[in-house]
């Protein structure tokens, strides 16, 4: 126990520790290295499906290698590899530290955890390239492999609430709401839509238990809060763990994020149905889910406000701390892509927005913006805390990752929007006599250097992250670049008038 | 009246309750009296972090 914590125990007149605390790491590290190598895969993956789409002799006359069966590799890589890896990362390592409790289940369980929770990832994707799957966006894998998932993640939810239940801080800080909100919601989503009946008890195939626009409700419930609190609340735990933490400053208000927590809970759940509009599912369930998707401005614009604002008389930091920057641009993404979605849940918009690389757009401005790069600056500071470094390598190179990976987001989001419009609107245009003015294959051949454009936005993307993975490389070896640095003293006019 | 036919008088108003939750919540978070374990609590990630087994 140091003088130091002793002391700023006893200041914040929370729980004294009466003890050493001890941390668990050795998994974390694991979890952390899954996460960069599977960001890599899923983004590579990503581009290349993208060059598919703009080259379709890419698709390599195999079944094996055919976009329908290499974009849920894709999908399945970033978001439940890549994303997934590093949820786990940053809860296991965030909620020892908000908790000054070493992990429920110990190192054990936490490896235990990263081994199966990582072979099911390979499974998965193995199974989507042989050919199988549910055929449920982001609930491809079939029911084996979702009962094995269900073991690893109700392992998980025991180590991360076991660790909660046994703290030492009296207070359950926010960032362990939002990770216990995702923990179990995405435990009942994973059930709830995998509910299946397996054709014969050694194949793959299974068929949903429920069929229909009710199969199709289910599906959306699940595919949606899968966004709300695997892609959202998740990550929103990152946040308000990293931020205040990099920053050196506490969240800018607390209670708002107690707000911020307890209504994005409540509304997200509700907004599924704006994937169905349009469909046989019921009006009065669209316009609710249309209803409560623009309701969801509030909390999610209440979150962003507080994410950008702990800044607040630090606004420098972003200037000096290119890691900072990563994370304070994912949360200004976070409000934009939130804005955006509200929007295209709206009946009348959504009717030219159904359907189009808008939508592709839309969830990549994001995955991209948002989720990939939230991880980006947890991993640049996690890397040289784990791997006990004094720094990283470079913030030069993580300067650089994050300009190029910027301009490839913006490259991929302005050429869907553009894309994605053409397309909706060459969908609606009839000619004079009343009949379709465009055939569907004219919309696709439009839309090609669009493609290619959203390609190259990819390629930058993979880019940065290499930079990110030369970058983390060195820093894990202990190496430290000789560059200019960033200048971290305040202001000349400052130190003359102290 | 059975069970059955209170529990969906009841359902009919559940704009009513939720916004008496979401009351309940924001009369929480602002109430004078939490404010010093909220600001205490905003602390917690910058406190020590401790030592790595």
């Amino acid at each position: 126990m140091t003088s130091a914590t002793l002391t700023s125990g006893a200041t914040l007149g929370s729980q004294r520790v009466s003890e050493d605390v001890r941390y668990h790491e050795d998994a974390i590290r694991l979890f952390v290295i899954a996460a960069v190598f599977w960001g890599v895969v899923g983004f590579l993956a990503g581009t290349f499906i993208a060059l598919q789409l703009a080259f379709p002799a890419l698709n390599l006359g195999l079944e094996w290698t055919s976009f329908g069966r290499l974009r849920p590799v894709h999908t399945s890589a970033v978001i439940f590899a890549f994303g997934g890896n590093v949820l786990l990362a940053t809860s296991l390592y965030s909620v020892q530290r908000t908790c000054r409790q070493h992990l429920f289940g110990g190192e054990g369980l936490a490896k235990f955890i990263f081994w199966n929770y990582n072979v099911f990832i390979v499974l998965a994707a193995l199974s989507y390239v042989l050919g199988f799957t549910q055929g449920k966006e982001y609930a491809e894998p079939e029911w084996i492999l979702d009962l094995y998932l269900t073991v690893v993640w109700v392992l998980y939810a025991v180590q991360f609430i076991g660790t909660v239940m046994t703290r030492r801080e009296s207070h359950i800080y926010v960032a362990n709401w939002f990770f216990m909100a995702f923990i179990l919601t995405v435990a009942i989503l994973h059930i709830g839509n995998n509910v299946n009946v397996p054709v014969s008890l050694f194949g793959m195939k299974s068929y949903t238990y429920v069929s229909g626009v009710q199969s199709a409700m289910v599906q959306w419930w699940y595919g949606h809060n899968a966004v709300g609190f695997f892609l959202t609340a998740g990550f929103l735990g990152i946040m308000y763990y990293f931020v205040p933490k990099r920053a050196e400053r506490p969240v800018y208000s607390y209670r708002l994020s107690i707000v911020h927590f307890w209504t994005l809970i409540f509304l997200y759940i509700w907004a599924g149905p704006h994937h169905l509009h349009y469909t046989s599912l019921p009006d009065w369930a669209q316009t609710l889910g249309m209803t409560f998707s623009i309701m969801l401005w509030m909390p999610s614009w209440g979150g962003m406000i507080n994410g950008i604002m702990t800044l607040s008389g630090a606004w420098d930091k972003l200037r000096t701390d290119p890691v900072l920057r990563f994370l304070v641009t994912s949360v200004a993404f976070y409000g934009m892509s939130t804005f955006e979605g509200p929007l295209m849940s709206v009946k009348p918009v959504n009717a030219l927005s159904h359907y189009t690389d808008w939508t592709v757009g839309h969830v990549h401005s994001g995955a991209l913006g948002w989720v990939a790069f939230i991880s980006f600056g947890a991993i640049y500071y996690l890397v040289p805390v784990l791997w006990k470094r004094s720094q990283l390598y470079s913030l030069r190179l993580v300067s650089y990752h994050f300009w190029t990976a910027t301009i490839g987001i913006v490259l991929y989001i302005t050429a869907m929007w553009v894309s994605g419009i053409m397309q909706g609107l060459m969908w609606r245009a009839y000619d004079n006599l009343g009949f379709l003015q465009y055939s569907f294959v004219e919309t696709v051949a439009a839309m090609h250097p669009f493609y290619v454009i959203r390609a190259m936005g990819g390629v930058l993307f993979v880019t940065g992250a290499l930079i990110m993975v030369y970058n983390l490389w060195r820093t894990a070896k202990g190496d430290v670049r000789i560059e200019k640095p960033y200048v971290t003293t305040p202001h000349k006019a400052t130190v003359g008038a102290a | 009246m059975d069970l059955d036919s209170i529990t969906v008088m009841l359902r009919s108003f559940w704009t009513v309750w939720l916004m008496l939750l979401l009351t309940g919540i924001l009369v929480y978070a602002m109430w004078p009296g939490n404010r010093r374990t909220f600001d205490d609590a905003a602390q917690i990630p910058l406190k020590d972090d401790g030592q790595e087994l």
